[in-house]
């Protein structure tokens, strides 16, 4: 058995008591965050099955949906999201290089990304409602797709609303973040949380590069 | 191993009082008393239901209560056991008591979320019992569209909430099993020193982690468009209802993996201690744990032989649903050969084993029958499959349940229960299961479907044997909560090893202190190395 | 005494029953097994003193082997057996008399060819193979005849088909088998089977409205759907005449067999799939006409045979209308 002093020996402050090293914690962190993000893949998996199936039966009426959806506003989106995407890769980095000033900098501008594209979304959404779009509440439809668009609406809605969900959760964590940055707790040697953030937030990234094709761009090839 | 103290000085329970220092706990063996208290409270609830069910069964007529209530009965039966019963209880139980002793660990990778985890699994069984108290849900636990989304005029959305919440409890307990036992095993605890229960704990995890995510979803869209008439599942806006049903059954078959395999490691460790010998085939079985996880997965569309899936994909579903059995079998046949040349312990905890491997094995071969189609097509969506499933999860999971309850009893408490009294609720239990169970094998090939109100006559008498059976297992429920409970005041003191076993548990005192032991455990052993005698206590 | 089994009163009952024999066998074998050698342990082994320990005995890989590949086997010999009887359960023979059924929260309504109605109670004759096609007006519902060992889910939106040839006359169960609300269980009715004479006599003492054929006729004359299929094909929509059973080819350039689902997909999404060479300007009667209409409707497409075409001869009870009539053309 290991005698207790050689347990106490080398005790940070940022080491959790259950843990024996910092090494083992932050590969638990990390080990964690990953087989989270397999759980937020699966639930939005849910939503893509949905997706697949009606695209495929109803192809037409899916593309008439997302030829009334904003280009220009989802396209901004995808740049705004990759360079977030970016200047959070960027943040890692600064903290393993101990560069608390970067890192600092570069959280905010993530975070501030972050709001943009929720922003933009937000102008979408009332553009949609304005137009009557919005299954439930308002919605209606010229032409023959009138049904089956329906479905098409009803996905737009629940899978970009869930994403910008994780986007505001995605925003939340970072400015804990940005809190442990200004507060000195992030260190080049405990810079874990960080990183694991990180990947959260390239998580909601990919989320919506999947996303803004296939709700976007269906058919565009095919028209002006 | 002897202990030469009794019970020591300063252990978990006394390790702070007062409400605080149980609520805001980080301590896993604290939150997993708190899970005992919440799964005990949604399992007399269930409980409750299921005994006004049984009641008005007894005769044919719909006399005792309206089709309406009897609706809500059986729906809220069923969400309350399967979500707040099956699903959290060996898990969240044993599971958050005994990973990280297990395993030589001072406590789980993620303590805080542990206790997150408790907290969502309370708020939302709150949320679905308010959903009952503000009139009630009666859809079914399985919310099968449109009913469900169209016609139900019942709480549908709180209860749908109610469940996607606890929904992450399950998620969060998972993944902080996951990277526990992937990340904390005591210096020497290679994989293959696990005790077996470990094994299945883990398997248990991945099917928590990958599965739970999509009918969080999926009882979302239902919510949504119960609210917002989406239409996914309504076919007069170009929806299919059958989608609702792939969507649902993809984490539901899982779910009752979730369910079953952790009753499995417990019976792994009942069977090594109670016979004190290694588990016969113990690679088998560990992988058999995995393989049931990963076939679980395949088999879903056996619950839509007769929805309407097409002819060649309900015959790889059923290929596939005979292959899932097989991991199944091998486990009982290596428990069984495991008894053989063993010291065979007829303590309580042992003959709760004996009864689960006995009942599973009714309940699994019935399956057989249900995964062959020309049958299935004869018994689904009537009480054969009734039978079929509480045979596994009342006759397998409870009793796995309860005998690992009494087996580390001792270890969680520090005291020793009544045997003789233990003795008598397991036969009393066993006999009142069979009693309410097996007459409802024959009433389904019989023709009785299920969620039926009023019945005709000729099913009488099948009927009201079952109903008799069933007042015996609920009063066989009630006596171990009544000697567990005052064992906690008046028990004879356990000490560190009653039982004689070998595991971790049992090389830390009864109760175990805050940190599980007064040193790091460094394993050097096999999982179950008896020696060629022990020190045993209990007689 | 209560019964114990259920009546076999269908060709297929003997089938399953035959399958859940061998099961039952394979059960009882496996369970008495482990039971029997469970007690038998525990009694042979029984710890008599408290501090003794067993004897490790090594895994066996032979043993494994032999445990796991021998069920593997039997459970791939009751995958076939199983496998064939559903085959058999979903291919119903040629020749069947169809009844069509809607289930509807919380009653099951029939509708025979010649117009006969019913409601909770189905007349069959015995010895002939029947083939119900079922849909749901609103929730799911299920088909199910213990006796005949017949079970279907009825959707709404589809049709589901099950077929089944009664061996014996009498009344026989009919349950809803899948939760539907509040009077599921009082979803029940009877299937009265006969004997052919019998039969013919019950069925002439029937429906004074009419055919379902002549019935879909009458509405599609009100419906004006007349207007545009024409048997000349100078219409703006397709001719039907010999329509059903044959392939139909598509704008898009795929084929679709015209089967029931397709013309009741055709009246009520006209736009989902446009016969090659037509416009896309037929309006939808969603909401215009009830489930027992369409079913109307589809059984007056079927009657309608192609101008070329030998009329043939549908075997039909005497008294019922023939299968030659066509509806005289408005202008």
């Amino acid at each position: 058995m290991l005698p207790e002093a050689v347990q106490h020996a080398h005790h940070p402050s940022a080491l959790a008591h259950q843990f024996d090293s910092l090494e083992q914690q932050r590969e638990a962190a990390t080990l964690g965050m990953w087989a989270f993000l397999v759980t937020e893949m699966l639930f939005f998996g849910g939503l893509f099955c949905v997706y697949t199936v009606y695209r495929t039966w109803y192809p037409d009426a899916f593309a008439a949906g997302s030829h009334e959806l904003i280009i220009w506003a989802g396209t901004t989106n995808t740049a705004v999201l990759i360079t977030s995407s970016l200047t959070m890769a960027l943040a890692v980095h600064a903290a393993q290089t101990g560069n608390r000033r970067l890192l600092i900098t570069l959280l905010i501008v993530t975070i501030a990304l972050g709001c943009v594209f929720l922003g933009i979304k937000s102008f979408e959404y009332y553009t949609e409602w304005m137009e009557h779009h919005v299954p439930g509440l308002n919605y209606e439809f010229e032409g023959e797709y009138y049904r089956n668009a329906q479905i098409f609406f009803s996905l737009y809605f629940l899978m970009t609303g869930l994403h910008a969900l994780h986007m505001i959760i995605g925003i939340g964590i970072m400015l804990f973040m940005l809190w442990f940055s200004i507060r000195g707790v992030i260190t080049q040697e405990y810079y874990n949380p960080i990183e694991i953030a990180g990947l959260y937030w390239h998580f909601v990234d990919i989320v919506w590069i999947f996303l803004f094709p296939l709700l976007y761009l269906i058919g565009r090839h095919t028209h002006v | 191993m002897s202990s030469t103290v009794l019970t020591p000085p300063h252990h978990y329970l006394n390790d702070g009082f007062g409400v605080k220092s149980w609520l805001l706990t980080r301590d896993h063996k604290r939150i997993a008393l708190l899970y005992l208290a919440g799964v005990t409270f949604f399992f007399f609830i269930g409980g409750a239901m299921a005994v006004l069910m049984r009641l008005e069964l007894a005769t044919p007529a719909g006399d005792l209560v309206s089709d309406e209530t009897y609706n809500k009965l059986f729906t809220m039966h069923g969400v309350m056991m399967v979500f707040f019963f099956l699903i959290p209880a060996i898990p969240a139980v044993l599971g958050n008591f005994l990973v990280p002793i297990m395993i030589g660990a001072k406590d789980l990778a993620f303590p805080k979320i542990n206790l997150a985890s408790w907290y969502i699994y309370m708020l939302g069984g709150l949320f679905t019992l308010y959903a009952i108290i503000a009139g009630g849900l009666d859809t079914g636990w399985t919310f099968y569209t449109p009913f469900s989304t169209v016609s139900s005029t019942t709480n549908v959305v709180p209860a749908a909430l109610g469940i996607f919440i606890t929904g992450f409890s399950s998620i969060l307990t998972g993944l902080n099993f996951i990277v526990t036992i992937h990340r904390m095993r005591a210096p020497g605890m290679t994989w293959f020193r696990m005790p077996l229960f470990l094994w299945s704990t883990y398997a248990t995890s991945l099917i928590n982690v990958l599965g739970t995510p999509v009918i969080a979803i999926t009882i979302l869209l239902v919510a949504a468009e119960r609210v917002f008439h989406f239409g996914f599942f309504d076919p007069r806006v170009g929806g299919d209802p059958v989608l609702f049903q792939h969507l649902f059954w993809f984490y539901s078959h899982p779910a009752v993996y979730i369910m079953v395999l952790p009753a499995m490691g417990v019976v792994s460790e009942l069977v090594a201690a109670g016979c004190r010998k290694p588990v016969f085939g113990y690679g088998f079985v560990a992988f058999s744990s995995l393989a049931i996880a990963v076939l679980g997965f395949l088999v879903w569309g056996h619950h839509l032989f007769v929805a309407g899936e097409s002819v060649y994909s309900a015959m790889i579903f059923s290929i596939l649903s005979f292959c899932v059995a097989i991991p199944s079998a091998v486990k009982v046949f290596n428990w069984t050969a495991t008894m053989y040349k063993g010291s065979v312990s007829w303590e309580t905890p042992m003959l709760y084993a004996y009864g689960f491997i006995g009942l599973f094995t009714i309940g699994g071969l019935t399956g057989l029958f249900l995964a062959a189609i020309g049958v299935d097509v004869h018994v689904t969506d009537t009480y054969f499959v009734i039978a079929h499933f509480h045979y596994i999860m009342v006759g397998g999971t409870i009793m796995g349940y309860l005998g690992g309850l009494h087996y580390w009893w001792p270890k969680i408490s520090g005291r020793l229960y009544n045997e003789s009294l233990a003795k008598l609720a397991a036969g009393i239990i066993f006999i009142g299961f069979n009693l309410t169970f097996f007459p409802q094998f024959i009433l389904g090939y019989m023709g009785m479907p299920r969620r039926y109100h009023a019945y005709p006559p000729e099913f009488q008498v099948l009927n009201v044997l079952s109903s008799a059976g069933a007042s015996i297992l609920g009063v066989g429920y009630l006596i171990p909560m009544i000697y567990l409970m005052w064992s906690l005041r008046y028990g004879r003191l356990a000490g560190s090893n009653p039982w004689g076993a070998v595991g971790l548990e049992w090389m830390t005192t009864s109760p175990p202190p805050t940190s599980n032991f007064a040193e790091t455990p460094i394993v050097t052993w096999d999982a179950y190395e008896y020696p060629a005698r022990v020190e045993s206590h209990v007689a | 005494m209560p019964p114990l089994f259920p009546q076999q009163a269908s060709t297929m009952a003997e089938r399953v029953d035959a399958l859940y024999f061998f099961l039952v066998g394979v059960a009882v074998f496996f369970a008495l097994l482990i039971a029997g050698l469970i007690v038998f342990f525990a009694v042979r082994y029984h710890r008599r003193d408290p501090n003794a320990t067993g004897v490790n005995v090594h895994g066996l890989m032979a043993l494994e082997v032999a445990w796991t590949v021998i069920p593997f086997l039997i459970t791939m010999v009751i995958f076939v057996w199983g496998s064939s009887v559903y085959f058999a359960m979903a291919h119903p023979p040629d020749d069947t008399l169809n009844i069509y059924v809607v289930g509807k929260q919380w009653m099951w309504k029939f509708q025979h060819l010649d117009g006969q109605r019913e409601i909770n109670e189905l007349h069959v004759p015995v010895g002939r193979p029947v083939k119900i096609i079922a849909t749901s007006e609103d929730v799911i519902h299920d088909f199910f005849v213990p006796a005949f060992r017949v079970k279907a889910d009825v959707l709404p939106g589809r049709y589901v088909s099950v077929w089944f040839q009664p061996t014996k006359p009498g009344r026989y169960h009919l349950f809803c088998a899948e939760y539907c609300g509040t009077r599921h269980s009082g979803m029940i009715g009877e299937i009265v089977v006969m004997d052919p004479n019998e039969y013919e006599t019950w069925l002439s003492g029937g429906a004074a409205e009419g055919s379902l054929a002549s019935a879909g006729g009458k509405l599609f004359a009100d419906l004006a759907c007349n207007t545009c299929h024409r048997p000349d094909a100078q219409g703006r929509g397709p001719v039907l005449d010999g329509l059903f059973g044959r392939q139909v080819a598509l704008q898009d350039g795929s084929a679709v067999s015209a089967d029931e689902a397709y013309i009741r997909e055709s009246i009520l999404t006209p736009s989902a799939k446009i016969v090659a060479g037509f416009q896309p300007i037929m309006p939808t009667f969603q909401g215009l006409v009830s489930e027992e209409q369409l079913l109307e409707l589809i059984e007056y497409v079927k009657s309608l045979k192609s101008q070329t075409e030998q009329p043939t001869a549908r075997p039909v009870p005497p008294g019922g209308p023939t299968t030659n009539e066509t509806t005289p053309v408005k202008k």
